[in-house]
């Protein structure tokens, strides 16, 4: 069962969405200010964190940069807000995917569980994103991409990249030249409900260029086909 | 001159504008005044002309009639009066006197009657011949002006003489000194009417500047540009009314930056309530699995007491969501998130989230494509659809007619099988908290559902119906153009450079949507 940091300031929020998640076999460590929750993070080795935006000192944000910046791994903002802003800043900043407050802990796992299969290593060592490629590292330009090993590089060095972004990657370069449209995206990448949101998309998209390519404003890898969607290349 | 068109507002084609009303008043006024100078000119000079010819006409014959005259015998023999005659024809040749005389009791010879045959008129003659003045007539014969003068010869004692002599001469000479005058009139008039032309339009302009200026003013004032003012110069009239429709302007600024601030106070409390009851209802929230799973080990009543808390919760959070929506849409912060979709797979796919495809009839031709936002889409569709199964009954059908080819705009229509809606609701049910009966009123949803949805719909440029299908039942009609028209430049984020342009206006949560009277049948919400 995976193991979730939540980082909560409001303690009724904190209490019930730890004994939620706990009911449901998960491994909890509750941290009520983002301060705390970067002390926990290294000992108690988390699976996922659930990230309150709302936070006293250090905000959500922050914190969510301060953890990308060390490890790539999935990181889910609890928000009071829907608003735009909000959840695009946190998605900036590097958080995978985001649920609106109040959610029921069905929702809460079901969340969950969409973003780890998203960034858990098959089983079999093929991604389930699409076909294998034929060659086990496949070569793009300057980018090399190793679909089973779950590797990105450029130039030559390894690229981190968060787990929404690799599958992102992974997910358009099996078909390269394909046009995807953010709705298909939001289905087969973030497995959200249909009536999910584009700007899980858009932030992504923006997050992934700004390490892949050599001029983020003028795309050579994920383009931008105005009116449709997403493709990989054409190089 | 041709009749003036009436001067009234209501003549469409002719002086609707002011400056046009100008211009023409200005030329009835300066053509009645042309025109009356000209006629009194014309006669008073006509008159005097004519007058002084007269009068030395009558002079100059008096005198050559009274130098003449002693020398004849009296009574004249008819030679006599013939050689007085050629005489004073002589005398008058300058002038083509035309000369008769006439000897009372001696019959005129024909050669001394007038050419022409003129007649003499009666009252000149009686004047002459029984009262023995002189008189004169000006007569109008075939166009030509002629004078006629009768002139009794007194004796030399001052006794009336039997002696007449009339003469007539043509005043042609006069007549076109006074032709002269009118045509000289008539020249003058044309540059006098242009130049009032001139003026008019000049005095229109000095007019209608600040009209003009004015209207736009007021134009911009009417589009909600309420820090427009006009420059006030002078001292005229229109310089007060410049300085009233300022004071007006701010006025109206002021009481709308009062209105807005009110408005958007209560709008900000709005927002601000749900805002908080979001953190404790997040926190409830969170644990009503729990207590729903554990209400089967409880005793009943602490097991209805926690299935009835965990229900209520559902709903509060479901309001508290719709409040958030409704808070949105009203501060115009909700945006579009445009996306190109199959309407008919993204119509399925929510009855599918919500377990309905058993329960609704579904018409969903393949391949109607269109650009909008399938949250909102999906937002709209559920809460009609939840709405026809709850409120009206089964059967429930949805239809998505395919657009014309060529028509931007596509309808889906979702009918039930109920009693419909009763004609007196029809009008409210999109209004916010609008309940039907008293007895539904706290049955199912925020009574905000249907308001939310049209709020989508209306996001989309679209529009939405209610009404009720002669075969019984209520139809919701939803109308949306296939491509959104506010899809205006290109976003100026680069950087982001989303395929979509997305029409900036609020963003709702990606949270779970169950509106108004939805709860899907096997009573979980999916997220995924």
């Amino acid at each position: 069962m995976p193991r979730v940091l939540l980082i909560e300031d409001d303690a009724a929020v904190r209490d019930g969405v730890s004994l939620a998640l706990r009911r449901r076999g998960h491994e909890v460590a509750a941290a009520a200010s983002g301060e705390e929750g970067l002390e926990v993070l290294p000992g108690f080795r988390p699976d996922i964190v659930l990230l309150d935006l709302m936070l006293p000192g250090k905000d959500g944000f922050e914190v969510c940069r301060l953890i990308r910046a060390e490890r790539q791994l999935p990181i889910i903002m609890l928000t009071a807000r829907g608003d735009d802003l909000d959840v695009v800043l946190g998605l900036e900043a590097g958080a995978d995917d985001y649920i609106v407050k109040p959610a029921r802990g069905e929702v809460l796992e079901a969340r969950m569980r969409a973003v780890l299969r998203r960034t858990a290593l098959p089983a079999d060592g093929t991604p389930a994103a699409a076909e294998p490629g034929p060659a086990p590292v496949e070569t793009y330009g300057e980018l090399a991409i190793d679909r089973a090993g779950l590797v990105v590089g450029k130039g030559g060095q390894d690229l981190a990249l968060a787990p929404s972004e690799m599958k992102l990657l992974l997910f358009l370069s099996a078909t390269p030249g394909q046009v995807f449209s953010r709705q298909q995206l939001l289905e087969h990448v973030w497995e959200h409900s249909y009536h999910g949101d584009a700007r899980l998309v858009d932030a992504c998209v923006m997050r992934l260029r700004t390490k892949i390519e050599d001029t983020p404003r003028s795309p050579r890898y994920v383009q931008t086909v105005r009116g449709f969607g997403y493709r990989f290349g054409p190089l | 001159m041709p009749a003036l068109p009436r001067l009234r507002t209501g003549n469409p084609q002719l002086l609707r504008g002011l400056r046009a009303r100008l211009v023409v008043g200005f030329l009835v006024v300066a053509a009645l005044s042309a025109l009356t100078t000209a006629l009194l000119t014309y006669q008073e000079a006509r008159n005097a002309i004519l007058q002084r010819s007269q009068d030395i006409a009558v002079n100059d014959l008096r005198a050559q009639v009274n130098s003449l005259a002693p020398e004849l015998p009296v009574p004249p023999a008819q030679a006599d009066l013939d050689s007085l005659r050629v005489q004073l024809e002589r005398s008058g040749k300058s002038r083509d006197w035309d000369i008769s005389v006439h000897y009372s009791g001696a019959r005129d010879s024909g050669d001394g009657s007038l050419r022409g045959d003129v007649v003499i008129p009666g009252g000149l003659k009686a004047s002459v011949e029984k009262r023995h003045v002189p008189a004169f007539q000006r007569v109008d014969r075939g166009g030509d002006p002629w004078l006629l003068i009768g002139m009794p010869v007194r004796q030399s004692d001052g006794r009336a003489s039997a002696l007449t002599v009339y003469a007539q001469l043509p005043l042609n000479a006069e007549e076109s000194n006074v032709e002269a005058l009118v045509s000289a009139a008539q020249r003058g008039a044309l540059p006098v009417l242009v130049l009032t032309v001139v003026l008019a339009l000049l005095a229109a302009r000095g007019v209608l500047r600040p009209v003009r200026g004015l209207r736009q003013a007021a134009g911009r004032i009417a589009e909600g540009k309420l820090d427009t003012r006009l420059e006030v110069k002078g001292a005229d009239e229109i310089a007060d009314l410049s300085r009233t429709f300022n004071d007006m302007a701010a006025r109206l600024e002021e009481s709308m930056a009062e209105l807005r601030r009110l408005e958007s106070n209560s709008r900000r409390f709005v927002a601000d309530v749900s805002h908080e009851l979001r953190t404790p209802l997040a926190a409830m929230t969170a644990v009503t699995d729990v207590l729903d799973e554990d209400a089967d080990a409880l005793d009943p009543d602490t097991a209805s007491a926690v299935r009835l808390i965990s229900q209520e919760t559902g709903k509060l959070a479901r309001m508290v969501e719709d409040l958030m929506e409704v808070s949105r849409f009203d501060a115009g912060a909700a945006a579009l998130h445009l996306d190109e979709v199959d309407v008919g797979e993204t119509i399925r796919k929510t009855l599918q989230a919500r377990a309905w495809q058993k329960r609704v009839t579904a018409q969903l031709p393949a391949d109607v494509r269109a650009g909008l936002d399938p949250r909102r889409l999906d937002v709209v569709v559920a809460n009609l659809v939840g709405n026809a199964l709850h409120h009206g009954g089964e059967p429930v059908r949805v239809r998505l007619h395919a657009p014309e080819p060529g028509a931007g705009r596509l309808l889906i229509e979702i009918s039930d099988s109920g009693p419909g809606i009763d004609p007196e609701v029809l009008p409210h049910v999109f209004e916010r908290f609008y309940k039907a009966d008293s007895a539904r009123a706290r049955s199912e949803g925020s009574g905000l559902g249907l308001a939310i949805a049209m709020e989508n719909v209306r996001l989309h440029g679209g529009s939405m119906r209610a009404a009720n299908s002669p075969e019984g039942g209520a139809v919701f009609t939803v109308d949306l153009p296939l491509r959104h028209e506010e899809a205006g430049e290109p976003a100026p984020d680069a950087s982001a450079d989303p395929p979509d342009d997305e029409a900036r206006t609020a963003g709702g949560p990606a949270a779970d949507d169950e509106r108004d009277g939805v709860r899907s049948g096997a009573g979980k919400e999916t997220h995924a």
